[in-house]
Order: C-alpha cells, then structure tokens, then sequence
C-alpha cells in the first residue's frame, strides 16, 4: 500500500478551501498551516501561463526528515505516511532543515508539525479533509499499488510532475498538468 | 463643527475584546485534543451558508461538549454538491469572532462627547417605539426605509411592508447585478436572478466578460467550470487581467478596460455577416434580426481592434469557437455589471448574442429553473403606502426592476428630494453601506440629515459606528431563518436550524422584527412565538415538517413544469411586448434609450494615473469576512497589482506600502503593498474588494490593506435602471506618507 495524493493544476482555482479545511480538521493553530497554495506565473503580458498548486509535505519515499530525526518522532506508518510523534519530539528542528519542500513548521506547543495526509480519516475509510472540501474536485487521493485505484489511472493518462525531482525523495504529491 | 452623528467607535468602551467563553481551539487544547473538526463529533445541524448569497446546504457538526466545530456540505444540495468553499468552511470564524457585538448599544452624548452605552433589549426597543411613532406621526411610514442584504433582510422587509414603508432596498441591485437583470429582462422577458441558470456543466463553450469565476467562489459555477475544463470545454475569457479564469481559459482576449461593449458589437457583426447565427432558432423566436444586422454593419472586428486592442483574427476566431459550440455556449451575464454606467446596453449585448447562438432554453447554454413556492401563514393586509418605491426617482431610472439603494440614500438628503417625500429614518441589515455604496460623501450627507438609525449587524463593521441604536445579530449558525427556496434544475428546499446558543445578548431577526412589530402594534404580521413554529407549518404543507427536515437539510422536489430546456420546433411564448426575443427592443426605444446597443467611449486614464479595477478574492465575502479568523489568516489584507512596466517607472518593489490618489484627490486613509506582477495591463491597476477597514474593534481587520470603495467617488449612473457604474476611477500612486508630509 502506497498512499499518493494528485492534485489537478488544470482545475485548482487556488481558492485555499484545502488550508481552511485542514486547520479546522487538524486543530492548526492560527498563522500556522500545514497545507498552503502557491502560484506560479510565466511570461509577460499577454503571453503569460498560471499554475495555482495546493501544497503541503510529500510523505516520500526516501524521506530526509525522517532519516534525520535524532529522535525517532518523525517516522513513517502504513501506505507510507510520514507522521510527527509530538511526546517524542524535542523540537531540535533538523526536519524542518531537511525538508525540501519547507513543508514543516515548529508548533507552538513545542513539537514540529506538518501533514498527516489525515490518516485518522484515511483509516475509518474517508478521504482527507482538503480532498474532501475540494470544491474543484481537483485532488485525488489513493493507493499507488492499487492499479484500478483511481489516483493510479489519473497517473497513467495524465501528464504529471513532482516537485523539486531533483532532491531524490520520491515524493507522493503528484501534479497533473 | 461638531457632527450631529459623529462616527463612533466602539471598541473604546471595551466591546470589542469582549470575551465570552473559551473559543473551540482552547477547548482543544485543555483537553490536549489535537483535532478539531477532526475530533469525533456527535451531531449535526443542519443550516444554509451566510457568508454570501450563494447559501450552500451545510451539515454543522458538534462534539459531545455541544461545541461547534465543522461545517460540511450537505451531499445532494445542488448549491454546493457537498463541498462547501473556503468561506463556508471558514463560516465557522463569524460564531468564534471574538470581536462580535453582544449586546445592544444607545448612542449617548457624555461631557460633550458621543459615544454609545451597552443597553438591554428592552431599553433599546423602547427607544426605537419612541423614534419610529414620532417620525410615523409626523411624516408618515412612507419616510421610513430599510436598507437590507442576506436572510435577515426577510423578517425586517415583512416588519417595513407592515408598518407601510415602501423602501426595501438591497444594494445587491443597484451596486451589483441589477444592469444585467434589466439587459437580459428587455430581450428574453425573463431576469438572470440567482443563483444564474447557467447550464455549465453540459457548456461546449464559455464566455466570461471580465466575470472571474474561481475568484468569485459562486461555489456551484466553480464546480460545474471544473466539470467543463474536464469535458475539454472552450473558455474565452475578455478580461485586462490575466485572472483565475483567464489561465483556465483556452482563450484569453486581453482587452483595454472599458471597451468590452465593442467587443460585443463585433461578435455579432461576425456571427451574422458570417451566417454563423443558428438561423431557425432566430427566424422562429426573435424580432428585429434585420435592424440588428443593419445596425451592427460597420462594427467590424477592424472597427473594434481600434478601440479593444484585440486582434481582428482574435475576435474571428473566438466567434467561431462560440458558433461551433452552439447552441451548447454560454455568454455569462456576469453579476457585479455595474461598471460604467452603460451597463444595461453591454448587457443587452451578452443578451443578444446569447439570442443568435440559441443558447437560451437549451442545453449547455440556459436552463429554464424552477422553484417551491413556498405557502405563508395567514396575516392582514399589507397598509398601502401613499406612493410607491420609484416615488423618489421621479423620471429617472425608468426600468429600475427593484428600489435602487442610491436613490434613496439621495431621498433621505434635503434639497434632493421634494420635502414631503423626504426619507427620515433608517433601519440598515447585515449591509455595511460605507463600503457598498460609492460616493461616500452623498452618504455621509444623508447620515447628517436622518432622524434616526438603525443598525442590525453581527460585527462591528463601520455603518454600526453611524448607528443611533446597534442591535447585535447572532449569526447564522445561531438562529432558525426562512427557509431557503432556491431555483434550479429541480426545486431545491433547504433548512437552517440553530446549531449553537446564541452568544452574549445577541439575538436572531426574526425575533427582533417581531418584538418591533408588537411594539408598533403589528402583531398579527408575526404569527409565531419562535420561528421554529413557521418553517414547522411551512413545511408541513410541503409534505415534510421541522422534525423531518433536520434529519435531512435539504429537499430536491422533480419539477413541475417539464421544460428546463426549450422543446424544439415549437413558438416559445417570451414574456416581451413583442412575445419573442427582442434583439432590438421595443421597452428601451419607448422609453427613450438605444433600442440596439452602441458603443460609447468611456474616458481613459490621464497621465500618470492607473484605471482602477478591483474584484473577488475566493477567501473573502465583500468587507464581512475580513475579521473572520480563519479568512484572515487565509488572506490578511488586499495588494495593489501592478505591472512591472509601471513599477519600474515608478520605482516600485513588491511588498512596498504606498498610498493612493484618485482624480477627485481622494488620498487613502491606509497604504496598499505593491504586487508586481504581470497579470496586470500597464494602464490598470488591480486589488480585492473588502478590506482597508477603518475599526479599531475589528481586530483583526483594522488598517489591512486599502478600500477601493473610498477610490469610488466618481460614479457614472446608468440612466435605464439607477446603477451605480464604479470603473471609472483612476488612482495614481503616494510613495511617502501622506500624513506625515501634511
């Protein structure tokens, strides 16, 4: 089981429903998020091309913050899930370092945190919440190892990409564009 | 001079941090809970969203303490599919708001100063019986007048048609989508209202006229816009910004601003010289299709390349696309059309040529919706007031389809009105009138000269601070409301039930309006000791009843009239003088306006200053949501966009704080960061509506960013329906603090 998130580039208008989701679900302190939207504009007027991208930790594969946690918080559970355990983290903050996708913050009770791609829904058979609210209906979430999954068959038809390839980390976010 | 109603601000009595409780999050965090929404949750409410028009079903969710803590969407509400957008999920903030109003305010002078003094209900009731007989006694009800947006609106226009008052006005007509009404009612016999019958889903082709779906969160349109960019649907998007829509878009037509009407013109020069018209559904329905074609003869895509700066091959073949697409090709009407005072006319255009694509009544153009009507509890009569809303306007504004909320708050100045039919007395709901309505002077004035005002919000927005009396509005997720009857594919029929006490003092409109309503002596216009009894009645004639309804939220009913589409080769009957669409129309030619549209030129920038544009942002509603604490957080204040072309003129690095300057020498009372960016034409600048707030109590709203409201002060009324056009403002930029250089 390979859990994966795609996100539609060419549907997400960027609204930002997946960061109010996300803090509301996940208790997310306010000015803090674990999830955000980036836009990304080329050429000059008029010649110009949009990319509005929902982003938020990657969960990879080879994922440094957990190879660097001196303690053992960060760690990784089923589908491949990157997760943060609050008690054991010390808050020495080499993850955030690491992460080439600044997709973890310190909390302000002291522990890092970051995405859970919202296991505690995942495992009583719901999606994630920003999936869930996506008035775009522009993410997908599902098990890579599942071939009729339909995350798994967007990725075969579609023309993705990851961020930041070159970083080596496999990552679990995948962009259609 | 001191001001009779100095704008008082309420935070200096200590309102405003007001804390009542613990928010959720500190619940959470007592209980060391790391969710919230997330947390188990152990029932559901079920309520309609507030924060804009749109009203998606939503599901409120509580956790066993009885806390708030989500909304969802309700699955089969065809408003929201079961996705609420960033604003309904964020609904939540305006119940957390630890800035609401809690308890009713009197304004009081105090050692010559005025200020306000919490006061209960009852004193509060008392002294608006007081104000309300002496104005009624000595001027009548017809000087009394209600300014209203949103569902509270419907228990106070019921307590102003029962005292005899013939103004209820929304500023949603004449400040934002009344033109395209008019437009659409003079050509097709039928106006666009809400939400718009837009068939997006099943479209080939989408046109936007400076509209920014996905900006706009009209959560049902964004929906069913995805759905069409997933069936590899055309989009051409007219905008001088490249915005959300414009890069969805497979066609994007830069225009210069104020021009789109020649644009339209030579659309449909080409659709006709080409033949590219769908000719049966024009012969069959429609009149004037020759004086039409004799009119638009010389609007030429030459012609209008002249004036809209887009190419002539561009117009051709974006013609083309639409004509292929047909009669599956929507033209959108947009919704905030108010914008050069013409705005009927360019409508009436999107109208047209909707007329010779045959998009109306068909699939993948426009549907033909349906409502429940829903049944109303027995009442006497309505008084009949001695004249009638357009009193006011004398022989202005002739097809104004509903009051026009700047013509009253002109009305309620001396000198602008005949006397006796000058208004007195205001009662303004949940509409923050300083930031609606343009030309803040004329307002201003009105304020001056008015007996007494009303004001019902759930914050502290600015228009409280004019208040003689604040009554605090619990919010949505407080209070039973109408229930919500909304038109569609399928008649749709959704409840909003309490999910929360209310906090503090504050209460529900429609108790307030029926307290008011005893005290006048009205009683028998409010047949209920609590709302609940209402929608428990309504809905038992409805074959369904209160107890049923909270169980579901919402209920879709098949339609009974047949039609959402027009059947083929039948004479449609249009509800026009003529019975059929009216290219060229007979209602404007009577009353003295184009019958076909023209093109007039709009006045450009002069040098040195930028036309103001300004729009949508998909985490805010207007200036109501900028204290919401999780839209705040979303998005904190509004910048200035600008091209890069311009800001290397000027010198300008993003993130720089500047102040702006219109034509009227109108400086902003805060400054705006710079965006430098390219999805900006160089001789436009561009920022979100709503924020620049100017109270303290909104904490966290105060000073962010700027208010294009107080750049509106040159505002180009549209003579066939009295709306308020708001381009036509240009700024220029203050790099120095205005204050401090004196």
């Amino acid at each position: 089981m390979r859990y994966a998130m795609a996100i539609d580039t060419k549907k997400c208008v960027g609204c930002g429903d997946c960061v109010v989701a996300c803090q509301i679900e996940n208790n997310v302190p306010t000015g803090y998020c674990r999830d955000w939207v980036t836009e990304s504009v080329v050429g000059t007027y008029p010649q110009l091309e949009l990319e509005l991208r929902s982003e938020r930790c990657n969960h990879c594969e080879n994922a440094p913050c957990v190879r660097c946690c001196p303690t053992g918080a960060s760690h990784i559970v089923e589908g491949g899930v990157v997760l943060v355990t609050p008690e054991m983290c010390i808050g020495c903050g080499a993850c955030i370092e690491s992460c080439p996708y600044d997709a973890r913050y310190s909390h302000p009770d002291g522990h890092v945190d970051k995405c859970t791609f919202c296991i505690h829904r995942v495992r009583e058979g719901k999606q994630p919440a920003c999936v869930s609210v996506c008035p775009t209906k522009c993410m997908y979430f599902g098990d890579l190892d599942d071939p009729n999954s339909e995350i798994t068959q967007l990725l075969e038809k579609r023309k993705w990409k990851v961020l930041a390839p070159e970083a080596g980390t496999k990552p679990h976010v995948y962009y259609l564009i | 001079m001191a001001s009779r109603r100095d704008f008082i601000k309420i935070s200096s009595l200590g309102f405003g941090g007001m804390a009542l409780g613990l928010t959720a999050c500190d619940l959470f965090k007592q209980t060391g809970a790391a969710l919230k929404g997330g947390a188990s949750v152990f029932s559901r409410v079920p309520t309609y969203c507030e924060v804009c028009f749109w009203k998606c079903a939503a599901w409120a969710y509580q956790n066993k303490e009885g806390t708030l803590v989500k909304l969802e969407g309700i699955e089969n509400d065809p408003h929201c599919h079961g996705r609420l957008c960033p604003r309904g999920t964020g609904g939540l903030g305006m119940y957390e708001d630890s800035d609401r109003l809690m308890t009713p305010l009197i304004r009081v002078t105090e050692n010559g100063q005025q200020t306000y003094r919490p006061a209960s209900w009852e004193e509060a009731f008392d002294l608006i019986e007081r104000k309300w007989k002496e104005t009624i006694n000595t001027y009548g009800p017809e000087s009394m007048a209600l300014f209203k947006h949103g569902s509270s609106g419907d228990h106070f226009g019921t307590l102003f048609k029962a005292l005899g008052s013939p103004y209820s006005t929304s500023p949603s007509y004449a400040q934002c989508r009344g033109p395209r009404e008019v437009g659409f009612y003079t050509t097709f016999g039928s106006y666009i209202n809400s939400p718009e019958p837009t068939d997006i889903r099943d479209t080939r082709c989408l046109v936007l006229i400076g509209s920014h779906i996905g900006e706009n969160m009209h959560n049902g349109q964004v929906q069913e816009m995805a759905d069409a960019i997933d069936k590899g649907a055309d989009i051409i998007t007219v905008d001088p910004r490249f915005s959300t829509a414009a890069s969805k878009s497979t066609h994007w037509l830069p225009i210069k601003p104020a021009t789109d009407l020649a644009l339209l013109l030579a659309w449909i020069h080409v659709i006709i010289e080409e033949g590219w018209y769908d000719k049966e559904y024009v012969e069959r329905h429609t009149v004037g299709f020759e004086q039409l074609k004799r009119h638009v003869r010389n609007m030429t895509p030459e012609w209008a390349y002249g004036i809209t700066t887009i190419k002539p091959e561009q117009i051709r073949e974006t013609a083309r696309v639409m004509a292929n697409a047909s009669p599956a090709v929507i033209v959108h009407p947009g919704r905030h059309v108010v914008w050069y005072g013409d705005d009927t006319q360019r409508t009436r255009a999107i109208a047209i040529l909707n007329a010779l694509l045959g998009s109306w009544g068909r699939r993948g153009g426009f549907y033909f919706p349906e409502s429940k009507s829903l049944p109303s509890m027995e009442h006497p009569p309505y008084p009949k007031p001695r004249w009638s809303w357009d009193m006011v306007m004398g022989d202005k504004y002739p097809l104004a389809g509903s009051s026009v909320s700047n013509a009253l708050v002109d009305a309620s100045i001396p000198g602008m009105v005949d006397e006796q039919y000058r208004i007195r007395s205001w009662m303004v709901s949940g509409t923050n009138l300083p930031e609606t309505m343009p030309d803040k002077q004329q307002f201003l004035k009105a304020v001056e000269a008015l007996d007494f005002i009303v004001v019902v919000d759930t914050m502290p927005m600015e228009i409280t601070g004019y208040a003689d009396v604040v009554l605090p509005e619990c919010t949505y997720l407080e209070r039973y409301d109408s229930l919500r009857s909304s038109p569609g594919r399928e008649p749709s029929v959704a409840l909003r039930a309490p999910a929360a006490e209310p906090k503090g003092d504050s209460k529900p409109a429609s108790w307030m309006a029926k307290e008011l309503g005893k005290r006048m002596g009205l009683d028998d216009f409010f047949p209920y000791e609590d709302y609940s009894e209402v929608l428990d009645w309504q809905l038992k004639q409805l074959g369904t009843s209160l107890e049923a309804m909270k169980k579901v939220g919402v209920k879709n009913y098949e339609r009974e009239n047949p039609y959402l589409y027009m059947p083929e080769g039948v004479d449609w009957p249009f509800n026009t003088p003529s019975g059929k669409i009216e290219l060229y129309s007979s209602t404007l030619k009577q009353y003295g306006f184009d019958p076909m549209p023209n093109y007039v030129e709009h006045p450009q920038a002069p040098e040195g200053f930028y036309r103001l544009i300004y729009g949508r942002a998909p985490a805010h509603t207007f200036s109501r949501t900028s204290n919401n604490p999780y839209l705040s957080d979303l998005m904190k204040e509004n910048a200035l966009w600008v091209n890069p072309k311009v800001a290397k003129l000027w010198g300008l690095e993003k993130g720089q704080k500047i102040w702006l300057k219109n034509q009227d020498d109108v400086v902003s009372s805060f400054p705006i960061k710079v965006r430098v960016t390219e999805r900006i034409r160089w001789d436009s600048v561009y920022m979100v509506h709503g924020f620049g707030h100017q109270r303290k109590e909104l904490t966290r709203a105060y000073g962010r960013g700027a208010s294009d409201t107080e750049m509106i002060t040159n505002v180009m009324v549209d003579p066939i329906m009295g709306g308020t056009g708001m381009r036509g403002n240009f700024v220029t930029f203050i790099l120095e603090d205005p204050k401090e250089i004196g």
